[in-house]
């Protein structure tokens, strides 16, 4: 394929060809080869929309509520994207993605666009192929981005991550406050909404939550996240959870341009680190450069200092070895 | 790095209540390492085609058991068309007499089939057709 057509799904996405925004999400979750020259094209539109993760265990209802959220910025007259990312199977590599379902009202509203991604269980490439995709959602020019993940694992974790404000949707019945405070769910939260707030249990597991929140914010300068309570299936409290996004945005505005940049260092981090493991050990020497130290009878440790050592020599001022 | 997978709507267009048929069949190709959405229930034509072009899907499935096939089938299939997805590989389901099957086989239709399909074989039918469309997109796509 030549460099000309790459660059005119670009300019399909940015004239606002809807087909153009699925296939630009394709190229983002393969890795298309086309995919970086393409990010350079639209990238000057990048930036605009913020982008809204929402998290939680599974059946705290994320895809009722997001469809609430959903229809609220609608009501506003703005449009959204919404990523809905849903687990690979580990043994088979595929995936069933039903999230849309809860979102069907949106199906034929043309400021609504609706994707589902399955994790594909690879270490960090979920992560890059969701904010490429945010990307994809922001420079076609909607107004909003959600993306909506299971909480678990670390690659759920580091997609909501990147987005601007994390929502974490706990419900009652699913296990109480400490369970949520293992998780680490609470340590990526900038809002958290209690939902199907109508069910017994929810008024407990509210208090528990800002109780786990004053713990871990008393004293210090850092922002606190809300705990507000909703029933989403009911359309009941839903304004609760918008006051709460539109209170942590704005606590971002005066330094969101650094919020993000640190946040994209993170993505940097993981297309380097991806790139880098590629090229030592798949392209590159490394495997028989250590074999050939085992075959010597050292053990896996000693190995791994004499690369370390080699690595670090080529690598010059980039590595700081951590004090002892 | 291309990590390229199959991906499919499995679609229940119109009236018609009972799906267990379309989520037996998701399950299969799920197992089979596709990337399966699937609709739910009660759908429109234009909702499917929607859909199916938001999910950049490979393939549309639709099942039917209500009998108004000839009627909803080539109106997802204008749908399609009319967003231009009429590359996409189109399959379908159901209680369809083989008339009828034959009739939407020769209107854009790849491949119906009937009640007691292995359902292996339609996944294995869904690999074989769309590896041969990606080889004839070359990396276009």
């Amino acid at each position: 394929m030549t460099d000309a057509t790459r660059a005119s799904l670009a300019d399909r996405l940015l004239a606002g060809e809807r087909g153009a925004l699925a296939r630009m999400i394709s190229w983002a979750e393969n890795a298309h080869a086309g995919f970086p020259a393409a990010l350079e094209a639209f990238w000057s539109r990048v930036g605009r929309a913020p982008r809204l993760g929402i998290t939680g265990p599974p059946g705290a209802g994320k895809s009722t509520l997001v469809d609430e959220l959903a229809r609220a910025v609608r009501a506003q007259e703005r449009t959204v994207g919404v990523l809905a990312v849903d687990p690979s199977s580990p043994l088979t590599g595929g995936a069933l993605l039903g999230d849309r379902i809860r979102m069907e009202d949106h199906t034929t509203d043309p400021g609504v666009f609706i994707r589902s991604m399955a994790s594909r269980g690879s270490h960090g490439g979920m992560a890059r192929a969701a904010v490429d995709a945010m990307d994809v959602m922001d420079a076609y020019g909607l107004d909003e981005v959600f993306v909506e993940t299971v909480g678990v694992g670390q690659a759920e974790y580091d997609v909501v991550a990147a987005a601007d404000t994390v929502l974490v949707v706990l419900c009652p019945g699913a296990g109480d406050g400490v369970q949520a405070l293992k998780s680490g769910l609470l340590e990526v939260a900038d809002v958290i909404a209690i939902n199907k707030a109508d069910l017994p249990g929810a008024d407990r597991l509210a208090t528990d939550m800002e109780e786990s929140v004053h713990i871990r914010t008393a004293g210090r300068e850092v922002w606190t996240p809300p705990v507000v309570t909703c029933s989403a299936g009911r359309r009941d409290g839903v304004e609760r959870v918008l006051e709460a996004i539109a209170s942590h945005r704005a606590h971002l505005e005066d330094h969101l341009v650094e919020h993000r940049r640190a946040k994209r260092v993170q993505q940097v981090r993981q297309v380097v680190g991806q790139r880098l493991d590629h090229a030592l050990w798949v392209t590159g020497a490394c495997a028989p450069r250590v074999e050939a130290h085992l075959r010597e009878g050292v053990t896996p440790y000693a190995a791994a200092a004499r690369l370390f050592e080699d690595l670090t020599r080529s690598l010059g001022d980039l590595v700081q070895e951590p004090s002892a | 790095m291309s990590e390229r997978r199959i991906r499919v709507l499995v679609a229940k267009p119109g009236l018609d209540g009972h799906d267990r048929g379309a989520k037996t069949v998701a399950s299969v190709l799920r197992d089979h390492g596709m990337e399966v959405v699937y609709t739910g229930l009660h759908k429109t034509p234009a909702m499917i085609a929607e859909i199916a072009l938001q999910e950049d899907v490979d393939v549309v499935g639709l099942s039917i058991l209500s009998g108004a096939h000839m009627e909803l089938f080539p109106r997802v299939r204008e749908e399609l068309v009319s967003r231009g997805m009429e590359r996409v590989l189109m399959v379908g389901g159901g209680i369809i007499p083989k008339d009828d099957m034959a009739a939407l086989e020769g209107q854009g239709f790849a491949k119906l089939f009937g009640p007691g399909t292995n359902t292996d074989s339609i996944a294995e039918y869904i690999k074989e057709e769309v590896a041969r469309r990606w080889a004839e997109e070359g990396s276009e796509a």
